[in-house]
């Protein structure tokens, strides 16, 4: 394993990655609209005006309106907060349990590391968004069921990454040594082997967000997601889809947004993978 | 290779068995009364009992997960809520649909993904490979329910060549194909390219341009073959979310398949119906990963199975 780059090297090489540099610039535009929308939201996103439905962009609606004549602006501003909830949100809930699963497995080894592989197994049988469209489909639609819904399965892709970094960075001199001067075994995987073992991790992690982002967006679509009148980009594409032929605003632009982010966050993993050199790692 | 594929075949027992208990778990999940939620509150009591009686809810939960256990066995998924049809007919019935769009967009991810990695990879770092890559990220930004919405504008509305939705021409597959098929393209692309630049570096392509044979020639006719294995690997594994994604490019496209359908039982609240095409599709995928993995070693004479 390489050694990990020094804090200021590794932010050099990330600010050096014009890529990554546009992207996490996007990112933290999304985040400051998710925090400050009602600040920047011209209109209540779900004021309803209905003898303005499906009008085109104007001086007082820029981006126009839907077919109950809310303001697209000002929905797609606080639809960037569910993206950002639940991009968050599903990637710590996925990385706690990922951590705790992954380091158990990969720590404790024998029974408990074969369970987990078989429940690995089982739950990556289901592919793509299939097992959160299971769940919400009998939990019901609501933004904490999406939360659980794609966390279900997000966990395993964490926990897998990190069992094999466990096992890999146990067996490096510095652990040993420290196993063999007594260290206890749970010093040992916090203090020496988890922090040597998470940049793959955080690269995954970044990536996992625009997954989230999408899969969210994707439920909502289906009518799973997040229910109305709460602005989903998902569902604002779903909606606005219907009207193709008199008001095609209504799914080119929250479309966009949802792009414009997943781009951002995969050019910002991908800038901070070669930043960190963790390309054969996390393969 | 008997060896290894019975080996397979017994790794392969708990993992299907594993998914058929997250599947009949599935109904359990349902906060509440599941009978209730299907029929609405102003069921009669006896219509109530009567389904319960159906789904066999109104047994002990060991004695429903060991029938629902055999019935899969047997192939019985049980009986679709709304149709009273057997759940894996309605399945069958739409699975050439589903087939049909699949391959095509898995020829459609082919037809973007090869010309454009080979390109990129005998072309390293020039214009066409920074658009490829740039195409490639694209692709895999764009989420298919944006996409089909899209073409849908772009190939419909606006120039009039394909129909908007439906079934039945080649012209009703191509808007569907390309939307399945655009994500799977760009992760093929990327695959490509990055195999063919480890393959074109091998000695054997050397030997063969030091024989005389254009550069071109050595790629397309040598390292090529090569590179592809690894593409269609992932070709393979790609299959399940192939699958999943349909459910929502049906949706859009109002494809009469296995996706379609898993949304028209979720809006219906048919749970027996749910159960068994996320089942279905699981056990598809599944099935697809072994068959991938085998052929893995056909195509490749070095890969030789202990």
């Amino acid at each position: 394993m390489s050694e990990r780059p020094p804090r200021r090297r590794f932010l050099r090489r990330v600010a050096r990655h014009r890529a990554a540099v546009a992207g996490s610039a996007v990112v933290v535009l999304l985040l400051l609209v998710a925090a400050l929308a009602p600040l920047l939201a011209p209109f209540d996103p779900a004021a309803q005006s209905l003898d303005a439905g499906l009008s085109g962009p104007s001086w007082s609606h820029w981006l126009g309106q839907d077919r109950l004549g809310r303001d697209l602006l000002s929905r797609l501003l606080y639809g960037a907060r569910i993206s950002a909830v639940v991009g968050l949100g599903t990637v710590s809930l996925s990385l706690a349990i990922g951590l705790l699963a992954g380091s158990l497995s990969g720590f404790l080894g024998g029974r408990v590391d074969h369970l987990f592989m078989r429940l690995a197994d089982i739950l990556l049988a289901f592919p793509g968004i299939l097992l959160a469209i299971a769940i919400t489909s009998v939990l019901g639609p609501s933004l904490r069921n999406v939360l659980i819904a794609l966390s279900a399965l997000g966990w395993v892709g964490y926990a897998r990454l990190i069992r094999g970094q466990i096992l890999k960075v146990r067996e490096l001199e510095f652990v040993q040594s420290a196993r063999a001067v007594g260290s206890p075994p749970v010093r040992l995987l916090l203090v020496h082997i988890l922090p040597n073992a998470v940049s793959p991790v955080i690269v995954e992690a970044t990536f996992g967000i625009a997954r989230a982002i999408v899969a969210e967006a994707g439920l909502s679509f289906l009518g799973l997601g997040v229910q109305p009148p709460a602005p989903s980009w998902g569902a604002m594409i779903n909606e606005g889809r219907h009207f193709l032929f008199v008001a095609p605003h209504l799914t080119t632009v929250p479309g966009l947004a949802i792009m414009i982010t997943v781009m951002a966050f995969n050019f910002l993993g991908d800038g901070i993978r070669d930043a960190m050199d963790v390309r054969e790692e996390i393969r | 290779m008997t060896g290894y594929l019975l080996t397979r075949l017994r790794q392969m027992v708990p993992v299907v068995f594993g998914v058929v208990t997250v599947v009949f778990l599935l109904i359990h999940l349902i906060p509440g009364d599941p009978v209730e939620i299907m029929l609405g509150e102003s069921a009669l009591a006896a219509q109530k009992e009567e389904l319960r009686r159906e789904l066999r809810l109104d047994r002990p939960v060991a004695v429903q997960y060991g029938e629902f256990l055999l019935g899969v066995a047997k192939g019985d998924l049980g009986t679709s809520f709304r149709s009273r049809e057997p759940v894996l007919r309605e399945i069958l019935r739409r699975v050439p649909a589903t087939l049909l769009l699949s391959g095509a967009s898995m020829a459609v991810a082919l037809l973007i993904a090869v010309p454009l990695g080979v390109l990129s990879a005998m072309r390293q770092h020039s214009p066409v490979d920074h658009l490829s890559g740039f195409l490639a990220m694209l692709g895999l930004s764009m989420p298919n329910f944006w996409l089909g919405p899209l073409l849908i504008l772009i190939f419909s509305i606006g120039l009039g060549l394909f129909p908007v939705s439906g079934y039945g021409t080649a012209g009703h597959l191509v808007l569907p194909a390309l939307t399945m098929g655009a994500g799977m393209a760009a992760i093929l692309m990327r695959m490509l390219r990055s195999s063919l630049l480890e393959e074109i570096r091998q000695d054997y392509v050397r030997a063969a341009c030091a024989r005389g044979l254009s550069r071109r020639d050595a790629v397309l006719r040598h390292a090529l073959a090569n590179s592809l294995i690894p593409v269609l690997t992932v070709m393979g594994l790609q299959f399940g979310a192939l699958l999943s994604g349909s459910i929502i490019t049906e949706t859009i496209f109002s494809w009469p398949g296995i996706g379609r359908l898993t949304v028209q039982a979720i809006e219906a609240r048919d749970y027996p119906l749910v159960q068994g095409c996320i089942l279905f599709i699981a056990l598809c995928t599944v099935t697809v990963n072994l068959v991938t993995d085998l052929l893995y070693s056909r195509l490749d004479p070095r890969i030789r199975y202990e």
